[in-house]
């Protein structure tokens, strides 16, 4: 070749210089070969570590419905926005457009992205209509994406809220059912292996690690139908008579289920933006009240049970007072000699103090325990409370007169109505429950069945003209049951003016079905006695309860003489 | 080589008369050069397909980039080398004036001024000109000097090199000021220098290494630290070369197949369709994807120093030795830094990255190689 360049030192040169880019060369090939035969393994692993991720797969959670498949509670597919920060905060150019897609101030969102621009998460918004979040992430944002995520709604809204609560945003529950049968309600999340992209977008799901498992549905034994009629009647009164508050409590009285449970003031679960804690209260559970008069059918069972009076038995409660050591409890007025009866349907203290002075030792609080007073009806209930019954020996004779009447204890509402329960169906005292039974439990006999109907009998004479409850009538149907105007407890001792107004009907007399306790918190308007504020709520809720629940009349002479007012 | 050389004087000796032209050397194209370059556009084309996760629209503006390219390269080879000869100071000196101007008064982004804004004309970067032009300088100041030059005459060409790369190393544009000084510096030394010039140079080169970090940009740098220890800040300067040599790595041999590279699909690769899309071919098709590429690479060298050893003067050889050494320069830059070995400087893998600039100006540079071997002269040919 050399002779071909006539001396010039070219070849050999090239030589050279092919020799250097050679030696260039393998070099590069001996780095590829570093990289991906020697370091193969350890340089894969790292990519999936980018690309790869496990990803959280949402459990759906049971539904709650009524008695009869109606839906309380359900969970809805919505999407849930969010943001990688460190990503989002290298356009702050789109964050504008961010602000009015997600309908924030744009200085707020700014805001909240500096602050948290170190992280790798942030909530934008949470639980928008899958629709809505679909406009925002089309934006293309780069570190915007969506998740879906389930959202609770309660379509009873403000009249199922108290029994059935609700959960919070990520959909743990927080009162309530919701709260009480969390585990119950909750799925188990899944998971799957899922191919990301740099910007956390999900590409592709590569595989199922584990499938969601649903939650299972709650059936609870309220029905709503009745629960809609009861809140209305008792959202009506606490209105009409300017009370603080109001509860009502319905049972079944066959089977001692719950079968409507309302309160004054509710709340709707859908929004809980405004709520105050004092509306949060399911207060048929969770509050305890004096139960006063109401609890004279009690001491009646009572003296009926130890045979130290029978329906017959006369009692004078003359003069209308009765002094005990330094207090003197009085009637309303002078009702002269009561046989049993006469006291129930006048509720008359004096006659029911005399019938606790007549009881054997620890009498009348082993007849008020074995109706379930002082004890935990165990519903499960979050905040169930299980009420006071205090033990008095007989020498504490002012103490053992003023419990028959229906101070100085404390009961709840569902307590007070279950209490009532072995009225309506000879005897029985049945386990509440507030979740559909599958099978019928076994009750306990409390009273016999001819006490349990000689004080149906009485009570229904409550209602009955000249009784205390007569404004708890229903054309048609004969009601029993016992109010019971009660002096709050304030500051220093009882109140002069304010009251909680308290009933506790059964219906229909003839064959119970229904059984309810209502208690109305300080009504104001004037009218304060549980026959003028409470009964009404029996009355009204019991109207529509008996057509709903397709119940004959037994009161048919009653229906004749009223239409034959009419005409 | 020898070969076929011994085979063609033979030819010619029996005859007494050049060959008769071929179509090709009519047509002034060498076809074992546009074979591994048609080759080469081809595997390009399909490799920036899933770069750019399958969008139609980059592969076809890039093939038609490489149409045009063709024409430019084919005007070139049909220019005489002596004409290239001619207007070579000129040249020079007028992009030299460009480049005055990029520095007072061109436009470019992210602190880089490169481009040159005048009315009428599309925007350009007169650096890529002096790709070609400094070559051509180089191989004209020692074309007509004695061989092996003095020592002053390589001075004067240090300076004619230095001139252009310190003002495009201002811009900055640390790439392209390193291609033009390589093929600035081949050239001389393809003309011959005494190897212990060449290794006091060298030792002169590594002393003025701290000196080179003084003048050195903050970015510049950051990226010299990041090539020296890519973990110390892995999302933010490390993050591009830790991820092209997860990409790489993760193809393994036989790579993942194509359009399947997780890393460069799922944007975790930066600029995979540009500087780092070898590492999109390393993650996809794995060593032997990349090998295939390097084959390539190497039949256009092995083609074009074998052409530029055919050239009839100084001045061809010169030129077209440098321009193909640069070519080489062009591919272990960019492999290098994608596999890190080398700092990350902006250089694109030639005739695959995606980019209109370079694949004109490489291929005007394999233009100019075609011409210095399609136009010796038939008398020269009958000589051998």
């Amino acid at each position: 070749m050399r002779n071909t360049n006539t001396g010039l030192p070219f070849p050999w040169r090239v030589r050279i210089v092919l020799g250097m880019l050679g030696a260039l060369a393998l070099i590069l090939v001996g780095q590829l070969i570093n990289l991906q035969v020697v370091h193969q393994n350890f340089l894969n692993t790292q990519g999936d570590a980018r690309a790869l991720r496990k990803e959280v797969i949402p459990a759906h959670r049971g539904m709650i419905v009524d008695r009869n498949g109606e839906p309380l509670a359900i969970s809805a597919p919505v999407e849930t926005l969010w943001a990688e920060p460190q990503i989002l905060s290298e356009y702050p150019d789109r964050w504008a457009d961010l602000a009015t897609a997600l309908e924030t101030p744009a200085d707020v969102l700014a805001q909240r992205i500096k602050l948290n621009a170190t992280k790798e998460f942030m909530y934008l918004r949470r639980q928008m209509t899958p629709n809505d979040a679909a406009k925002v992430v089309a934006l293309g944002i780069p570190g915007v994406y969506s998740r879906k995520e389930y959202r609770r709604f309660y379509p009873a809204a403000e009249v199922t809220s108290h029994v059935v609560g609700f959960t919070d945003v990520d959909g743990k529950g927080q009162e309530g059912l919701e709260l009480a049968y969390d585990s119950w309600l909750e799925g188990v999340p899944g998971l799957k292996d899922v191919l990301r992209d740099r910007l956390g977008r999900n590409i592709k799901d590569l595989k199922l690690v584990k499938q969601a498992r649903p939650g299972k549905d709650l059936v609870l034994s309220i029905d709503l139908r009745l629960q809609y009629l009861a809140y209305q009647a008792l959202k009506g009164v606490v209105a009409e008579n300017g009370a603080k508050a109001g509860t009502m409590v319905v049972l079944d009285a066959k089977t001692g289920e719950v079968l409507a449970m309302v309160n004054q003031p509710a709340y709707n679960p859908n929004n809980r933006v405004d709520v105050s804690s004092s509306s949060l209260r399911n207060r048929a559970i969770t509050d305890m009240y004096e139960p006063g008069s109401t609890m004279k059918a009690l001491t009646v069972s009572s003296g009926l049970m130890n045979h130290v009076i029978t329906p017959d038995t006369k009692i004078d409660t003359t003069p209308g007072r009765l002094r005990i050591t330094y207090k003197t409890i009085s009637d309303h007025r002078n009702y002269g000699v009561l046989d049993i009866t006469g006291i129930i349907t006048k509720s008359s203290n004096v006659g029911a103090s005399k019938i606790s002075m007549m009881l054997p030792e620890g009498a009348l609080w082993q007849t008020f325990h074995s109706f379930g007073l002082g004890q935990n009806p165990q519903t499960g209930f979050p905040g169930e409370q299980p009420g006071e019954l205090p033990f008095y020996k007989p020498t504490q004779v002012l103490q053992l007169a003023t419990m028959s009447y229906g101070y100085g204890l404390t009961v709840t509402p569902l307590q007070l109505a279950r209490a009532y329960v072995p009225f309506a169906n000879g005897g029985k005292l049945f386990p509440v429950s507030m979740v559909k039974r599958a099978s019928p439990v076994e009750p306990t006999q409390v009273v016999t069945p001819e006490v349990a109907h000689d004080v149906l009998k009485m009570l229904e004479t409550v209602t009955e003209s000249g009784g205390t409850a007569t404004r708890a009538q229903v054309p048609g149907y004969h009601l029993a049951g016992k109010t019971g105007t009660v002096h709050k407890v304030g500051p220093n001792g009882y109140e002069a003016n304010n009251y909680f107004s308290v009933f506790a009907g059964i219906a229909p007399a003839s064959d119970p079905r229904l059984v309810a306790a209502i208690i109305i918190d300080d009504p104001s308007s004037g009218e304060y006695f549980g026959g003028a504020v409470a009964a009404p709520v029996f009355g009204r809720f019991i109207a529509g309860a008996m057509r709903l629940l397709n119940i004959p009349p037994d009161d048919l002479e009653g229906l004749i003489k009223l239409q034959g007012k009419k005409s | 080589m020898k070969q076929v050389d011994f085979q063609r004087s033979l030819q010619g000796g029996a005859d007494g008369f050049a060959p008769p032209p071929t179509i090709w050397q009519k047509l002034h194209l060498d076809p074992w050069l546009m074979l591994p370059f048609l080759l080469l556009m081809g595997y390009g084309l399909i490799i920036l397909y899933s770069a750019s996760e399958g969008d139609m629209g980059y592969v076809e503006r890039q093939a038609l980039r490489f149409l045009m390219a063709f024409m430019v390269m084919w005007g070139f080879a049909w220019i005489p080398p002596r004409y290239l000869r001619n207007i070579a100071p000129w040249l020079y000196v007028f992009v030299v004036g460009l480049l005055l101007a990029v520095l007072l008064v061109g436009v470019g982004a992210k602190g880089a001024q490169r481009w040159l804004e005048i009315p009428g004309l599309p925007r350009f970067q007169p650096a890529e000109l002096m790709k070609l032009v400094l070559p051509m300088t180089i191989a004209l100041w020692l074309s007509n000097k004695k061989i092996p030059p003095r020592f002053s005459h390589i001075i004067i060409g240090l300076l004619i090199i230095a001139i252009p790369v310190l003002m495009i190393a201002k811009q900055p544009d640390l790439g392209t000021s390193i291609l033009i000084a390589a093929s600035g510096v081949f050239a001389i030394l393809l003309a011959g220098v005494p190897w212990r010039w060449v290794l006091l140079a060298l030792g002169a080169a590594i002393s003025a290494l701290p000196g080179l970090w003084m003048v050195m940009r903050e970015y510049q740098r950051q990226r010299v630290l990041t090539f020296l220890d890519p973990e110390s800040d892995p999302l933010g300067s490390g993050w591009n070369i830790i991820q092209s040599k997860t990409a790489i790595g993760s193809g393994g041999l036989f790579g993942k197949g194509w359009m399947a590279g997780t890393q460069s699909q799922l944007h975790f690769l930066p600029e995979s369709h540009t500087d780092f899309i070898v590492a999109v071919l390393g993650e996809e098709f794995g060593f032997v994807g990349i090998a295939l590429l390097l084959c390539l690479y190497m039949m256009i060298l092995a083609r074009g120093l074998y052409l530029s050893t055919q050239a009839e003067d100084l001045f061809g050889r010169l030129l077209s030795g440098s321009l193909v050494l640069t070519f080489f320069v062009y591919i272990f830059v960019n492999i290098g830094m994608v596999s890190g070995l080398l700092p990350v400087v902006g250089v694109p893998l030639p005739l695959v990255s995606y980019g209109g600039t370079s694949v004109v100006t490489l291929m005007t540079s394999f233009g100019m190689v075609m011409s210095v071997y399609s136009h010796r002269s038939r008398q020269g040919l009958m000589h051998k």
